[in-house]
């Protein structure tokens, strides 16, 4: 794969020649994208604005949009991050992308559905007790999203120990179907509504010193940001620093000789899944209090976008899936308007989804490890 | 002489209708050193894991201070004090030194006992306490052998299990792993070491066994062994 990279002229295919192709056209929109977006800033009414905007001139992008979209991107990027910890810690120790990951994240945003409206009928979504109601709220669909990924695991997985890994791979997507009809069955097809937040939390709020304004962004948006670190930190720290975290990278790089330290490796993954699982709830509930909506189908963008900025960040790699969410939904953010709005493409926040992949592909092509991901050896991917 | 540390009485082992180990016995004793020879495919690693609970035997019995433990899972007996340093030394290679240590010492919760057993391993090999921070797998082959020995005693090993300590490593890297084997053992460590390489397992061993297909063929002292005319053309090269 990586030949097309270290290129040489000889035994080059055509496959190797059109992914450079790609590799150049893809780099090319972003670098004349970028030219044309700060040509625009500079000056609205420049020629090439004019050129593809019809002869119009563009609309300059104000501090306080482009700070919105940046504020928007990383909140939107940190629930991305905490889905793909789940990706990626699972491929670090079972080595299988389990597709079904993107669901345990639905089931979180569902279970925070139920708590929210539960609150809301006894009068506690409002006011002061809100903090409380949505403490255990977040609580209830960590461990909800657990118990999923903890069954999931059970149920489907462990039978398929030992078996190549394309099989656990598409059981994943089989358990993925299942899921998502068993949440129709048992609550209906529609979208479910959260209850309003409080004003306090809606309503938007500048941080600044003084009369300097650094930033302007709604309570939830602050949450969101602040939950995600959080526990990011808090997986780090349990994945780096406890003695269980030890043994789940080592169980990661060689099962065997784990067990032959005492570790028990089952054991082991299923805490795994359990953490992963409990990152994707509170993506769930995050979500949930976001956007205030649920639906059956809810963790399928959601799962696929995670997914890539687990690919983004490089698989297996938590710093990097954490990275790689960040920057995905900085980039899906920001790109529309800043990349391809100054190239004169319409509807461009329609285009969110293809930027995200279109990243995907980038990033495949040029470093295929992912940004931070370790090239594996031979004996590694054996 | 007293009782066996670890044994094996009678054990057969089949993987699925292949019969591996063929009426196995084999006594370790405390303190000593003693080594099985065999080619390749002779049953040597499967005697291993068979010791360490990680294939079970289809009949006999594994034995660890007079007590039968077979079927036991491998963290029952390496609680025990049965460790083995695997073949290639198998290091968490993305894990730094430290914490490779630290794994060796899982199944133990004495913090106090866990540090002074760090400082035993850094006075044995103070070249493993220069590369604490390091990741395992930057270091060079003999340092790596330091650390899997080191991991080894982590666990507070009544008797050390060695699958290959040659294999893979250059002739002056052998002599100085032999010479780490020997250091071990004189803490009063026993020590068991499953070698193809006989003349040189057969220079510190007490006593040996050597497997042939699944079969104890021999059973001698290491010096009537290294006499032994059989063992002398099956495996020093001699015709």
């Amino acid at each position: 794969m990586t030949t097309a990279m270290r290129g040489s002229g000889a035994g080059r295919t055509n496959v190797d020649r059109f992914l450079t192709v790609i590799k150049v056209v893809l780099i090319g929109v972003i670098v004349i994208g970028l030219l044309a977006f700060i040509a625009q800033q500079i000056s609205p009414g420049n020629g090439f604005a004019k050129w593809t905007h019809d002869g119009e001139a563009a609309s300059r992008l104000t501090g306080a949009q482009f700070k919105g979209l940046v504020v928007s991107g990383l909140s939107q990027g940190a629930m991305y991050g905490l889905i793909a910890l789940g990706y990626s810690m699972v491929y670090g120790v079972l080595g299988f992308i389990n597709f079904a990951h993107g669901e345990v994240f639905m089931v979180g945003a569902f279970t925070g559905f139920i708590m929210a409206n539960k609150f809301d009928d006894a009068g506690w979504w409002d006011g002061a007790i809100f903090i409380p109601a949505v403490l255990i709220t977040i609580l209830t669909c960590t461990l909800v999203a657990m118990a999923t990924a903890v069954i999931m695991e059970r149920v489907a997985y462990r039978p398929l120990r030992g078996s190549p890994r394309i099989i656990p791979l598409i059981t994943s997507i089989g358990v993925s179907f299942f899921i998502q009809n068993a949440v129709i069955l048992l609550f209906g097809a529609g979208a479910k509504s959260y209850p309003s937040n409080p004003d306090w939390l809606q309503d938007a709020r500048t941080l600044g010193v003084g009369s300097f304004h650094i930033v302007s962004l709604k309570g939830t948006q602050i949450v969101v940001i602040l939950v995600a670190a959080a526990s990011m930190y808090g997986l780090w720290h349990f994945v780096e620093r406890t003695k269980t975290g030890k043994a789940m990278r080592a169980v990661a790089e060689d099962k065997e000789i784990a067990s032959l330290m005492g570790i028990n490796v089952n054991r082991t993954i299923v805490t795994t899944f359990a953490v992963g699982g409990a990152m994707a709830g509170i993506a769930g509930i995050l979500w949930g209090l976001l956007f205030r909506s649920v639906i059956a189908t809810t963790g399928f963008l959601p799962g696929i976008k995670a997914f890539t900025a687990a690919v983004v960040g490089g698989v297996g790699n938590l710093g990097g899936a954490m990275a790689g969410g960040v920057s995905l939904g900085a980039a899906e953010a920001l790109a529309p308007l800043t990349l391809l709005e100054p190239l004169g493409v319409n509807g461009v926040s329609q285009l969110r989804d293809a930027v995200a992949f279109t990243l995907l592909i980038l990033v495949l092509l040029v470093k295929p490890t992912g940004l931070f991901g370790e090239r594996l050896s031979a004996e590694d991917r054996a | 002489m007293d009782q066996p540390l670890l044994e094996m009485r009678n054990v057969n082992t089949h993987y699925g209708a292949v019969h591996i180990l063929k009426d196995v016995e084999l006594a370790i004793y405390p303190g000593e050193l003693v080594c099985l020879l065999g080619g390749n495919a002779s049953g040597k690693s499967t005697t291993l894991k068979t010791l360490l609970g990680m294939v079970t035997p289809t009949s006999g019995e594994v034995v660890l201070d007079g007590e039968v433990v077979t079927g036991q899972p491998t963290s029952y007996l390496v609680e025990r004090g049965v460790t083995m340093v695997p073949e290639n030394r198998r290091l968490f290679k993305r894990l730094s030194v430290k914490e490779n240590l630290e794994l060796g010492a899982y199944l133990r919760d004495d913090a106090d006992g866990i540090d002074a057993d760090m400082e035993r391993v850094f006075s044995m090999f103070p070249r493993v306490k220069e590369r604490l921070g390091q990741r395992a797998g930057t270091l060079s082959g003999g340092e790596q052998q330091m650390v899997a020995m080191g991991r080894a005693l982590m666990a507070q090993p009544r008797v050390l299990l060695m699958d290959e300590p040659s294999m893979g490593l250059a002739p002056a890297l052998v002599q100085t792993n032999f010479e780490l084997i020997q250091q071990i053992h004189n803490e009063g460590i026993a020590i068991f070491i499953v070698e193809q390489n006989a003349n040189m397992a057969l220079s510190i061993a007490d006593r040996g066994w050597v497997l042939q297909t699944g079969r104890v063929v021999l059973d001698d002292t290491a010096d009537a062994l290294l006499a032994n005319p059989d063992l002398r053309r099956s495996y020093l090269g001699e015709t």
